[in-house]
């Protein structure tokens, strides 16, 4: 490869709004009903019905733009985007083309290359499709149009981005601000944040931008990281043999690492948009974007700086705990209960960390209450359990959110500080351990870590650790 | 006592007074739709059984003294276009031919509360698309006046059925004159109110923009009392307003002294039958009479009303009607392969040709690249005629003038030229790209003795001003007026 190439990355990114009810009706939004329950008229586009729009959801996108430095739009209006599919149920989704609630804002992001600002293009409203489910048995196709009006919104960004890093960076960002905002729990894997990368390459210093494709179906961070490593590279292939990118949608199949151009009837251009007609304009006052405005949460950076000060947690802890909201919810809620705000943050930075990475979850899988954190945290704070019994009963809180105290009580693993029961223990240890002993006589101080670890095993962890060194050095 | 010859009011009372019960009001004009059908074709569905168990349930409720609105126990025929639960309604398409359903427009519910008796639904243009009623799935309406005549359209079945008494009033829905067009070709009274005024929700929509329901009857008293009853603030249709003054029977009042009538100069020009036009300033004298300030005025911008017209509703409707596609309800292709192919086969057998033209021009005008050439300036157009309004309306209380350019047509004449069709709506449309209240009542006979239609114009929520002009113009009728055509 002779030259060298730039890659130009632009993101669309759906969120799916955290509204009780759906845009444009009241039915719920809530995930796991039985097929179809959570529907009416409207949003099965039954004849004669009509979308009334929910004020949530354009206090959510307001939110959102304030936080993403947007400007909002005072008139906003909506646009029906035209298209036939069958999870669609009018045959057109009511979006914004013309008058988008928020335009021109931008956001920083900092990687290994340093910060830089990413721009946002605009940020508009529009409903979700339902879902399609193929029953190869039977050769039929079936529609479930529970997630059809599902509020979402469409944040477009600026061509701005130059690797995957960036992109990484720049979604992180953004899903942070969302899950800080409440205004959706931001989960790849369950669709409520969906990216399309449009990407396109070009020679390094060139004035012009290539021709971009638009990659779809990136499910996790990953994903989005090898789609953009795979397309960039098809791309820079494609040119070294002098042939020419296509501009066209592509469907990215992480299993296979490669992608493929979607049918043209699934992206036919013309969505032949106009003014929806059902709807009226939205116009937004000064005093709605003061009030919206007033109600934004604590943002992160916010956050960090009053860990330090309230909680006195070192600079390093509040940024991992900040980083992202399951962990800070956590956090408060857990020292809410227990007060203890350094021992908490411990337990959330190096066992929960560890045992994330172990299971492979995301934060926000995260199944244990704080309660029950809490509770562990109180447990191995007091000495009611060793440190290594609170660990073994935290795996248990986080893989199965047990009540650790009712589990201690029940399986009897509370510590053991009765002297007899552990004089018997260390008495038999010294016995069967005689090289670890004449060790330890000859002044090798470190043998008594292996009979300490030896008592503790015996004692299946639960000897009050302190006794058994006590006991260890009186009866050598 | 002829039942059928009563107006709704009169009805009203005589059910209230206990002279007639419900089901002997149900019951008289199921018979006459039952007997006149076979020649007039008004409706798609005669509900007996749902009538006449109706019929009894609101009696019930009168005898308990639990409504007291004056057109309860009333028979009532509403245009199949707007949604009735449990019964069928198809907008004259085969691709609804088997479309039951699951709610009820707000307009009728509010009809129903009120007591009046749902006896079916009414033929129309399919989709409420044309002027004539030819342009029905299940065959064209004849008019009760001359049967070798249209109707009009597009609620003609609802007209038809009020002119020939199969049903006491009857709901129709305007869009471009549908309401107001066929009242005057068949010698009833017809009110399109001020947009926003009646809730859409369950109106299945051809123009959403446009689109709005109003009464067709008898008489002006009827229009009114049948307003006061559906007009209401509707949170389920944004577009739907909150007026401060919903009492449209306090305009009836004999009295126009000092009001200022204007005759747009324009609206008697070229193309508009001399019959027509004797009787529309005959009419405009007679309120003179009574002491209205009647003078004419130009209106400007009338030609470009129909093409501004047409690229609205027409790329309105193509959205609109995307949602028959066979996936969900309605017609479906017998024989496909895949979903491509069933959306093609479906649409194309299930759709009518008028309504097909419509879907076509109206994709056309949307399309990327011819956006701005058609319905950007379609819009700037609508704008620019509801400014000319305003500026009338300044002057004037009330416009004076034709409903149509002519009386009935005979059938099968209009279908064969679309534009000739299109351009008989000259004097309807603009109201309704104004958003404007307008009413057609009868104000005479042509010499074929086919029904001669008035329309009156008022400023947007002025329905109580165009109301009171027309009850006044009423009284000056006599008996040839009568909007009663023996079938």
């Amino acid at each position: 490869m002779s030259k060298i190439y730039e890659t130009v990355i632009g993101l669309e990114v759906h969120v799916e709004l955290a509204t009780k009810t759906k845009i444009f009706c009241s039915c719920s939004t809530a995930f796991g009903g039985a097929p179809n329950t959570h529907t009416c008229p409207v949003c099965t586009g039954m004849p004669g019905s009509l979308p009334v729009l929910n004020r949530q959801v354009v206090e959510y996108a307001m939110a959102v733009g304030i936080a993403t430095n947007c400007k909002i739009t005072r008139y906003c209006k909506f646009d029906r985007k035209n298209y036939f599919y069958p999870d669609n149920p009018q045959n057109y989704q009511i979006s914004q083309l013309y008058l988008p609630i928020c335009r021109d804002g931008g956001i920083e992001i900092e990687t290994a290359a340093g910060k830089k600002t990413v721009g946002i293009h605009e940020i508009h409203m529009e409903e979700d499709a339902g879902k399609l489910v193929h029953d190869e048995w039977e050769d039929v196709s079936i529609v479930d149009y529970n997630r059809s009006g599902v509020p979402l919104i469409e944040i477009v960004s600026e061509p701005d981005m130059r690797s995957a890093e960036e992109v990484i960076a720049y979604l992180e960002k953004l899903r942070l601000i969302i899950q800080y905002l409440g205004a959706s729990d931001c989960k790849l894997n369950e669709g409520s944040m969906r990216a399309d990368v449009n990407l396109s390459v070009r020679e390094a210093g060139a004035a012009y931008f290539g021709t971009r494709t638009e990659m779809k179906n990136l499910n996790s961070f990953k994903a989005i990281a090898r789609a953009i490593e795979g397309e960039r590279a098809r791309q820079i292939e494609l040119l070294e043999e002098g042939k020419q990118v296509i501009q066209e949608t592509r469907r990215w199949d992480d299993n296979k690492e490669t992608s493929h151009a979607m049918r043209s009837k699934e992206d036919a251009k013309d969505y032949r948009y106009f003014p929806e007609p059902d709807l009226v304009p939205v116009v937004i006052s000064d005093e709605w974007i003061a009030q919206v405005r007033s109600r934004q949460p604590e943002m992160r950076e916010e956050k960090m700086a009053r860990y330090q000060t309230q909680y006195g947690l070192p600079a390093y802890d509040a940024g991992i705990l900040t980083g992202d909201k399951t962990f800070a919810d956590l956090f408060e809620a857990a020292t809410e209960i227990c007060g203890k705000p350094k021992k908490v943050s411990n337990w959330i930075m190096v066992e929960t960390i560890r045992l994330l990475k172990e299971n492979g979850m995301d934060p926000d899988q995260i199944q244990f209450s704080p309660e029950n954190l809490a509770k562990i945290v109180r447990l191995a704070d007091e000495g009611t359990v060793t440190n290594t019994v609170a660990k073994e009963v935290f795996e248990l809180v986080f893989l199965k959110d047990i009540d650790p105290e009712a589990y201690i009580k029940e399986h009897g693993l509370s510590t053991v500080s009765d002297e007899g029961a552990l004089r018997a223990a260390v008495e038999q240890v010294i016995r069967e351990n005689p090289q670890s002993v004449e060790d330890y006589r000859n002044g090798k101080e470190k043998a008594i870590g292996f009979l300490v670890g030896q008592t503790m095993k015996a004692m299946k962890g639960k000897a009050n650790p302190g006794m058994v060194n006590q006991l260890l050095r009186e009866l050598l | 006592m002829n039942l059928m010859k009563m107006t709704a009011i009169e009805l009203g009372r005589k059910i209230k007074k206990r002279e007639v019960s419900v089901t002997e009001a149900v019951t008289a004009a199921l018979d006459a739709a039952e007997r006149k059908e076979p020649q007039l074709n008004s409706f798609v569905t005669i509900d007996r059984d749902g009538a006449r168990k109706q019929a009894g349930i609101v009696q019930k409720r009168l005898d308990e003294g639990e409504i007291d609105n004056p057109l309860a126990g009333v028979p009532v025929a509403v245009k199949d276009n707007m949604c009735t639960k449990g019964l069928l309604t198809t907008c004259s398409s085969k691709i609804l031919y088997n479309f039951i359903p699951t709610y009820t427009a707000q307009a009728v519910l509010s009809l129903e509360q009120a007591g009046a008796v749902v006896i079916g639904k009414t033929n129309m243009d399919e989709f409420a698309m044309g002027s004539t009623t030819e342009t029905s799935a299940f065959g064209e309406t004849k008019n009760p006046w001359n049967l070798s005549h249209v109707p009009g359209g597009s609620s003609g079945g609802s007209c038809a059925a009020v002119a020939a008494g199969e049903c006491t009033y009857a709901l129709g829905s305007d869009t471009g004159g549908s309401i107001r067009q066929p009242s005057s070709f068949c010698g009833v009274t017809g009110l399109k109110p001020t947009y926003g005024t009646v809730s859409r929700y369950g109106l299945i929509a051809y123009g959403s923009s446009l689109d709005q329901i109003g009464p067709v009857a008898k008489d002006i008293a009827d229009c009114a009392a049948i307003l006061e009853t559906i007009a209401s603030y509707d949170k389920k249709d944004s577009t739907s307003i909150r007026r401060d003054d919903y009492k449209f029977t306090e305009a009836l009042i004999d009295d126009v002294k000092g009001m200022k009538i204007g005759i747009p100069g324009d609206y008697f020009g070229e193309g508009l039958d001399e019959d027509v036009k004797n009787a529309v300033l005959k009419a405009a004298e007679r309120l003179k009479e009574k002491g209205a300030i009647v003078e004419e005025f130009d209106l400007s911008l009338v030609p470009y009303a129909i093409p501004a017209y047409y690229i609205i509703a027409c790329a309105e409707a193509s959205s609109n009607l995307a949602r028959f596609d066979g996936v969900k309800y309605g017609y479906r292709a017998k024989e496909y392969e895949g979903l491509h192919n069933m959306y093609k086969k479906s649409r194309s057998e299930g759709f009518g040709a008028e309504a097909k033209r419509r879907i076509m021009l109206g994709s056309f005008v949307l399309s990327s690249g011819y956006y701005d050439a058609y319905y950007l300036k379609a819009l700037r157009t609508k704008a620019l005629i509801k400014q000319a309004f305003d500026r009338a309306f300044e002057k004037y209380d009330v416009i004076l003038g034709p409903t149509a350019p002519a009386t009935a047509p005979k059938l099968g004449e209009s279908l064969s030229d679309p534009i000739q069709m299109y351009l008989g709506d000259i004097y309807t449309i603009s109201v309704n790209l104004a958003g404007l209240p307008a009413v057609s009542l009868p104000c005479g006979k042509d010499r074929a003795g086919l029904p001669i239609g008035l329309q009156l114009i008022g400023d947007c929520f002025q329905e109580k001003k165009i109301i009171r002009a027309a009850y006044a113009f009423e009284q000056t009728r006599n008996y040839a007026y009568s909007p009663f055509a023996e079938v």
